[in-house]
């Protein structure tokens, strides 16, 4: 009697797979959907009263907001990076991880562009950036590709949702998700050429401030080099968020989805990139505080200033960025599941605390001499959408989890 | 300095800081000429839209040797602009007699201008402009007011430069005499300090100021190249204008 009048959703789970009861699992959408609520209230208020609800001012033009859409575009860089290395450079072998790679990157960019809605502080003025375009902002070339770039992740997650049992009864639904498949590669080349250049701009975007010295940097032709650092450092931190996240998917399920070896190739790329970074980005602070801080009659150590100290750089650099590197580096700690992920945990720190360093401490420092530094703490209203995003990310995964084949070792390892 | 066209025209100011009494009387003239609205409760000085602010400087050294000056500091519409070539919706410009201006109704509040500028001259709309009862009668119709949710900044009350056209075509005139088109805070200024006018123009007071041995702008190194000129007999002042290593020398006045 019970049993039918209960709600069964196990026509839409995976065939041969096993997911936890409905009611759990409601439970938790539940909990996820008060976290949500909770960011959306936030968001209610900032496009009805204003950004005066944030604790941003006229000194602090980029803040919490602005690190985060930097971090998580730069985390969302797994989903081009792995479709490169899968579609283009041939490592058939990440097509276990690429559907959750393409969902991350997914729930990164469609987040970050939501939270940049909040932002701005003409919000129906948004498609400007696409009608009055200035083509020597590099902030035009982020809105335009970003905004494309969301297109062909949304394609490349199609195939995905369409797989879904229910769904892919339907015969034409079927056929159109075989298609894109089959298609994929292109899509794939086009998230790589477009992600390149946001990646690179978004780090353009501080590196031609040529009036804010911790910024600014020379570069080669219109490109300054944290165009260059931050794709390099997007490419290196991308896959590492990609193990850990499905790392957490693991051990939160409890069930292995991901062969080891395939989690352990993408830490040794991601490694492999960390170190190709961390040679880029040494050379730049050198050349940055001998030759580029002088000529502007600044110091390297006058640039730590107050609660934004050097203990900034021994982070970002030291414990986010060379212990990483040689922990992904190092091929048994690769192959031991806790290891691998918190070297990812601590790279993916070392991408965010990058961006928080450009975007927070370059606004805080005094320019003229008889400015002053100032710090500044995020309101709940900052908070809220901030963390409802991550409440967001966790629903799409819980779903796609639930609902859809995302991982195609899933069966085998668990049998 | 970088010339955006071959016109007669390139407006700049001098500010003369030996004269300068730190009254304010610049910055009241410039909000109540600019419609800037105000708040009941404007402690927060970082959300305060002081398109001209006044910054008080000290050497730094204690009784009896401690000495103050103010810096009135406006827009420094600089010639090479952090910030016009940043914004991604083209809603400020520099045009061609040198003036940084900004288009309200097309910005969109992305605040990358303000981040960019490195003198603070850009300010963003935190709240809809509010004026106290009856003080609407009193808004200057020249100027349009910045909505909420809008980066907004000095524009050298341009809209004195469009009267003062007004007044010349009336007059079958092209070009303006000196004096015609003034900001409201050099026309304010009870000391004289503040000086207004046609860096191009020869015989004006202001391009023979601005070659004064004791000129310095702002943050000179960076190379925006602004057109506001500082004067100063101080060598303590004159070495705030920019930053300098520890054994660095400024320029001294002689």
């Amino acid at each position: 009697m019970n049993e039918t009048i209960m709600l069964k959703d196990e026509a839409l789970i995976p065939e041969g797979l096993s997911r936890c009861s409905l009611f759990k699992f409601s439970l938790w959408i539940f909990i996820l959907l008060l976290v949500v609520g909770w960011g959306l209230l936030a968001a209610f208020l900032i496009f009805w009263k204003g950004l005066n609800q944030t604790n941003m001012n006229d000194y602090f033009g980029f803040a919490l907001w602005i690190t985060f859409d930097l971090a998580v575009i730069a985390l969302g860089a797994g989903a081009f990076f792995t479709g490169f290395l899968t579609y283009l450079w041939g490592k058939k072998e990440l097509k276990a991880v690429i559907n959750f790679a393409v969902m991350i990157g997914f729930i990164c960019y469609s987040g970050a562009i939501l939270i940049l809605t909040l932002d701005i502080g003409q919000p129906l003025r948004s498609w400007y950036g696409f009608w009055h375009p200035n083509v020597h902002s590099m902030l035009t070339e982020v809105m335009f590709c970003i905004t494309l770039y969301l297109g062909v992740l949304m394609i490349e997650y199609a195939p995905l949702v369409l797989e879904n049992r229910k769904i892919n009864a339907n015969a034409f639904a079927h056929h159109f998700a075989h298609n894109l498949h089959q298609l994929m590669f292109i899509f794939a080349g086009t998230g790589t050429f477009l992600s390149f250049f946001h990646q690179g701009s978004l780090g353009g975007m501080f590196g031609v401030m040529f009036a804010r010295p911790f910024a600014f940097r020379g570069g080669f032709f219109i490109w300054p080099w944290t165009f260059f650092l931050f794709i390099a450092s997007a490419i290196a931190s991308g896959p590492a968020f990609t193990v850990l996240i499905t790392s957490l998917t693991q051990k939160v399920t409890g069930r292995k989805l991901v062969k080891p070896e395939v989690l352990a190739l993408m830490g040794k790329i991601a490694g492999s990139l960390l170190i190709v970074y961390l040679i880029l980005k040494f050379a730049d602070t050198i050349y940055w505080a001998v030759v580029n801080l002088p000529a502007r009659g600044l110091s390297f150590m006058g640039q730590y200033q107050g609660p934004y100290g050097f203990w900034l750089v021994v982070a970002e650099l030291g414990i986010f960025g060379i212990l990483p590197a040689i922990m992904l580096m190092n091929a048994k700690l690769r192959m031991r599941p806790g290891w691998l992920a918190l070297a990812s945990l601590l790279s993916c720190a070392g991408v965010v605390f990058n961006r928080f360093i450009f975007t927070v401490v370059s606004l805080a420092l005094p320019v003229m001499p008889f400015d002053r530094l100032v710090t500044y703490w995020p309101s709940w209203q900052e908070w809220a959408p901030t963390i409802a995003f991550l409440a967001y990310g966790a629903l799409i995964i819980s779903l796609s989890y639930r609902y859809l084949p995302v991982f195609p070792q899933e069966r085998e390892l668990n049998e | 300095m970088k010339e955006l066209s071959g016109g007669k025209e390139l407006y700049g100011m001098v500010i003369d800081l030996d004269k300068c009494t730190g009254c304010g009387a610049c910055a009241v003239a410039c909000m109540a000429e600019n419609n800037l609205s105000f708040r009941e409760d404007e402690t927060d000085k970082l959300r305060t839209n002081t398109w001209m602010r006044l910054y008080r400087l000290n050497n730094g050294q204690h009784f009896p040797g401690t000495r103050v000056a103010y810096l009135p500091r406006p827009c420094m519409h600089c010639q090479h602009t952090p910030c016009v070539s940043v914004c991604p919706v083209n809603a400020t410009q520099l045009d061609e007699k040198g003036i940084v201006s900004q288009i309200y109704p097309r910005c969109i509040g992305c605040r990358y201008c303000v981040a960019a500028c490195p003198y603070h001259a850009r300010y963003f709309h935190w709240w809809d402009p509010v004026y106290p009862k009856g003080l609407e009668n009193y808004l200057n119709p020249d100027v349009s007011l910045a909505m909420r949710g809008v980066v907004n900044k000095c524009t050298f009350c341009n809209h004195r430069y469009q009267r003062a056209k007004d007044k010349a075509f009336l007059e079958e005139r092209r070009d303006l005499k000196e004096g015609e088109y003034i900001t409201a805070c050099s026309e304010a200024c009870p000391t004289r300090a503040i000086i207004f006018g046609n860096l191009k123009d020869p015989n004006s007071q202001v391009f023979r100021l601005s070659k004064s041995p004791r000129t310095f702008r702002l943050l000179e190194k960076l190379g925006s190249q602004p057109k506001v000129y500082y004067l100063t007999s101080q060598d303590w002042i004159r070495r705030q204008g920019d930053n300098y290593l520890k054994n660095e020398a400024a320029r001294k006045v002689s």
